[in-house]
């Protein structure tokens, strides 16, 4: 059988060692009305080359963003990933490793921790960092009652619609257990406007969260909509984008208190959704009910300088039902993605991999200027995302098209936005090529005459 | 021989203008950012990062993954973690273009193949559970928990039941009286017997109409079998609670006894655990949940669906719970699931388990003459040694034991867990271990046993460090690189 290694004869002496007739009677334990007598309706075993025709024939019929020019977004994004970083994640000795429980024998794992922490705080300008959580949108509920926890007395929570929508209906799963309210500030130009901003606030929000770039791409300048917050006592929770913040100030530079987003970017497969990278850092104030685990510095024996996990007494082994969260693991292995990407990149790649985003997102904005059809429908500053509608209303014909061409080529707004239902968004990261914008573009014009081109 | 730069920091390795990357050069025309974004959003100092060469950062984290034990390197006998060997070929096959490329916002029929791997994985859950609706979405066992408590909870709203209370043994992972707090639940603990099965008169006591939930872990924490399993199940249905099952110990019973059939009305699998996806040094694990049908309309979306020949993601359940992370689940560690499954097929899947149970109850014939067991001469896939009597006679703990152990090149035992049985250690072969590797392991624990307090004391003697200050690090917390650290 696939990975079992006991003989025949291993197997006839341990059973004579526990002195037991058969591996069946091993079971006796288990009533009979609560034994499965059937088989299960699962196929047959597959060899390895089974299998793998399986998987390939599976994959045969995915068309992946190595196959398909991918200009889409929204939150998981078809940055490159350098070789570095799959060869060493690749060690078993990374990941068929377990929770670092005995440090002497993780002090590779609590290393990374470590320096993955410190790597984050960097970008961040936050003081600590803990080892990561599922992702950019669990991080993000986290933060918030991470926040309010430290607001005993408030009951509310306010958002700017701007914020990515999966997070928000996130947010609202968790919240409809809780007495906290959700309160949604509207954005229909795309930017937080302050004064609706303003009006929200008063002493029963305990904290609000403001994502930067926002779910539109934008970057705004928010440290009023954060001042206001902290006037009114709120925490504030940044949802930021990790590449971005190579060019960008950092969220502790306008007044962030909390810090979280999604790490996919940062060396991290696409694979459909996840596993992702829910990055979380804050100020020293919240570190002590902060979630998730955190390693720390400390000296052994010897004196020698080391690393364990800390701070254990906050979570859910120690504390069960008064723990700060219920989350037990980490994205370990991905956190040891990011940090060797970020290792690799350093301050200047990571600035370049920004700044070529910020570029092309600015080419492809120049040329859809004084397009008949099509019109960038946010006037602020882009940066790896653009919102862009069409006038003649036909957002999944034009995605369509682009698609028999080999172009994903962008996220229909009205998935999540009826208002925007004549929009979509084009992600551009450092990969596209001008060739591939300038198809893009071809292929848009092209879409209000898609006959002409089908037998072009 | 050690490589001393092993243990210097990323920090403290880099160097002003050493670069490891180069992108193209930019293909379009770069004009000054400053035109571009407001000049108050933009970086004004430079991005503290290390900078280093390209060899710099192969040989520091090559370096630094030399210090980790692993599956792949060491035994790893971890109760309650399941640390099974993880198949090369399943690292390869869900790195496949195609697989491993996919956005998770491609539209349906891009990913029809990926759909059906994930509708097959889900029906395969439905039937080793027995428990017919499935939701991929929950990131991890907790989160499992914690959406299924949800979907528990929405269906008792809809039911204008208000119930508080979810009850937990109190030899329960941490998760579940954490998650149910986080459910707005009561957390109650129900006591557990000196033998490890639920005191039912505990239970008789606590279980009311105000209880919604009874999570149980069967196998137990213990590796024992519930007994007693179908009056709990009868007691709590009979005053309206639901059943959940902690899936953590499913290694033990695939094929042979189905959650479902015995009374389960929910339940999460661990895939890392029983599936075999590599733990990744803590993460990423994965967490679907399987539930009884009636449970079903208050699942998480985005599901995955069939009509026909075509599959899809589907959100539109206005009974669900709505959504609990972004996309569409941990993806990469179901399709390593899927591939382990498909690799063994039904039967080879009851294997695993009769090979699991066999290799612990092994273990523990040969260990019982050395140090206690206190629940019984058979096991599941996993059993509690205790090193009470050590302790008291030689002042030896279990910690030390298990800091020894590392020295003779095995991992530890979980220890301090579960917290009913003192100086526990919890021991679990798995069915990728060899008799081979038992019997040294089992020599191991027989020389340390017999050698002077002083030199457990002391260990481990072997490793790059010994002992760490675990106070200190949590009173004078150091959790960034500084400069001047």
């Amino acid at each position: 059988m696939a990975y079992l290694f006991n003989t025949s004869e291993d197997v006839h002496e341990m059973l004579s060692v526990i002195g037991a007739s058969s591996i069946d009677s091993l079971f006796d334990c288990i009533p009979p009305e609560a034994r499965f007598e059937g088989e299960l309706k699962i196929p047959a075993a597959l060899s390895e080359i089974e299998l793998t025709r399986r998987m390939e024939q599976l994959a045969s019929r995915n068309q992946g963003v190595g196959q398909a020019v991918c200009f889409l977004g929204g939150g998981a994004y078809d940055h490159f990933i350098p070789a570095v970083v799959d060869a060493l994640a690749s060690r078993g000795e990374f990941y068929t490793s377990y929770t670092p429980y005995q440090p002497e024998v993780s002090q590779g794992n609590l290393q990374v921790m470590f320096e993955y922490e410190t790597l984050i705080c960097q970008l961040t300008g936050m003081d600590v960092s803990n080892a990561s959580l599922y992702d950019g949108a669990s991080a993000t509920i986290e933060a918030v009652l991470l926040a309010m926890a430290s607001r005993p007395k408030c009951s509310r929570v306010v958002v700017a619609s701007s914020l990515h929508p999966e997070y928000r209906q996130v947010l609202e799963t968790y919240l409809q257990w809780t007495r906290f309210e959700l309160v949604t500030v509207d954005c229909p130009d795309g930017n937080v406007p302050l004064a609706e901003w303003q009006e929200s606030l008063d002493e029963s929000v305990g904290c609000v969260v403001l994502s930067q770039p926002n779910f539109f791409g934008v970057i705004e300048d928010l440290t009023p909509h954060a001042e206001a917050a902290k006037a009114s006592g709120a925490v504030v929770v940044a949802v930021c984008d990790m590449i971005s913040l190579g060019m960008f100030a950092s969220p502790a530079q306008w007044g962030a208190d909390i810090v979280v987003g999604e790490g996919q970017a940062l060396g991290n497969p696409l694979q459909f959704g996840g596993p992702y990278l829910g990055i979380m850092a804050c100020r020293e104030a919240f570190v002590r009910r902060m979630p998730g685990r955190i390693a720390g510095q400390t000296e052994d024996r010897q004196g020698q300088r080391c690393w364990v996990l800390t701070l254990q007494t906050r979570e859910q082994h120690i504390r069960r039902d008064r723990a700060t969260s219920n989350i037990c693991t980490n994205q370990g292995l991905f956190a040891l993605r990011a940090a060797i990407y970020l290792a690799l990149q350093g301050p200047q790649g990571l600035r370049e991999t920004a700044e070529q985003c910020a570029w092309k997102m600015h080419y492809l904005e120049t040329q859809l200027a004084g397009n008949e059809r099509f019109e960038v429908r946010f006037h602020g500053s882009s940066w790896r995302e653009i919102v862009v509608r069409d006038r003649q209303q036909d957002v999944p014909g034009v995605l369509a098209h682009c698609q028999q061409h080999g172009m994903l080529a962008g996220l229909d707004l009205g998935r999540w936005y009826p208002e925007f239902a004549d929009c979509f968004m084009i992600a551009v990261t450092e990969k596209r090529t001008r060739a591939e914008l300038d198809q893009l573009l071809q292929l848009l014009v092209s879409s209000s005459h898609p006959t002409e081109v089908a037998h072009a | 021989m050690r490589n001393t730069q092993a243990t210097q920091l990323l920090f403290e390795l880099g160097k002003p203008g050493r670069r490891a990357n180069r992108l193209p050069e930019c293909d379009v025309p770069a004009p000054d950012l400053a035109s571009l974004y407001p000049r108050v959003s933009l970086r004004s100092e430079p991005l503290g990062l290390p900078e280093l060469g390209e060899g710099d950062v192969v040989r520091h984290f090559t370096n630094l993954s030399t210090l980790n034990m692993s599956v792949d390197t060491h035994f790893y006998p971890l109760g309650s973690c399941t640390m099974k060997y993880n198949p090369k070929r399943n690292e390869r096959l869900a790195s496949l273009p195609g697989i491993v490329d996919l956005h998770p916002l491609q539209p349906d029929d891009t990913v029809q193949g990926m759909l059906e791997l994930l509708y097959e994985v889900q029906t395969y859950f439905a039937e080793i559970s027995g428990l017919p609706a499935v939701s991929l979405q929950p990131a991890a066992g907790a989160h499992g928990e914690l959406t299924a408590l949800m979907a528990a909870a929405a269906y008792f709203r809809d039911r204008g039941e208000a119930r508080t209370k979810v009850l937990v043994p109190d030899s329960a992972h941490g998760t579940n009286p954490a998650s149910a707090t986080m459910v707005g639940f009561q957390a109650v603990t129900i006591r557990s017997r000196p033998d490890g099965s639920v005191d039912m008169e505990d239970l008789r006591s606590k279980a009311d109409d105000q209880t919604a939930v009874f999570m149980i872990t069967n196998p137990s924490t213990l590796g024992l079998f519930e007994k007693q399993i179908h009056e709990i199940t009868t007691l709590v249905h009979e005053v309206g609670g639901l059943i959940y099952l902690d899936g953590a110990n499913m290694n033990a019973i695939l094929g042979i006894s189905r959650p479902g059939d015995f009374g389960a009305d929910m339940m999460h699998y661990n895939p890392h655990k029983t599936f075999s996806g590599p733990h990744g040094g803590g993460g990423p694990g994965a967490g679907p949940i399987c539930v009884r049908d009636f449970l079903e309309p208050y699942l998480p979306v985005p599901r995955v669906a069939k009509h026909g020949q075509t599959y899809s993601l589907e959100s539109d359940h206005p009974r669900s719970i709505g959504r609990v992370r972004s996309f569409n689940g941990n993806i990469g560690v179901l399709v390593r699931a899927y591939c382990y499954i498909r690799a063994y097929g039904a039967r080879g899947m009851k294997e695993v388990s009769q090979h699991a149970v066999l290799n612990a109850n092994y273990l523990l014939a040969r260990l019982k003459h050395v140090l206690p067991i206190p629940n019984g001469d058979r096991c599941m896939h996993e059993f509690v040694a205790s090193a009470s009597r050590l302790k008291k006679e030689k002042g030896v703990t279990a910690m030390d034991i298990a800091k020894r152990l590392l020295d003779f090149g095995f991992h530890a035992p979980t220890v301090y867990f579960p917290l009913t049985v003192p100086e526990a250690m919890m021991i679990e072969p798995t069915e990728t271990e060899s008799k081979e590797t038992m019997d040294a392991f089992v020599v191991a624990l027989e020389t340390i046993l017999a050698e002077p307090a002083e030199n457990l004391h002391h260990a481990p003697s072997s490793t790059a460090i010994v002992r760490p200050d675990e106070v200190k690090a949590a009173r004078q917390p150091v959790m960034r690189w500084t400069a001047s650290t």
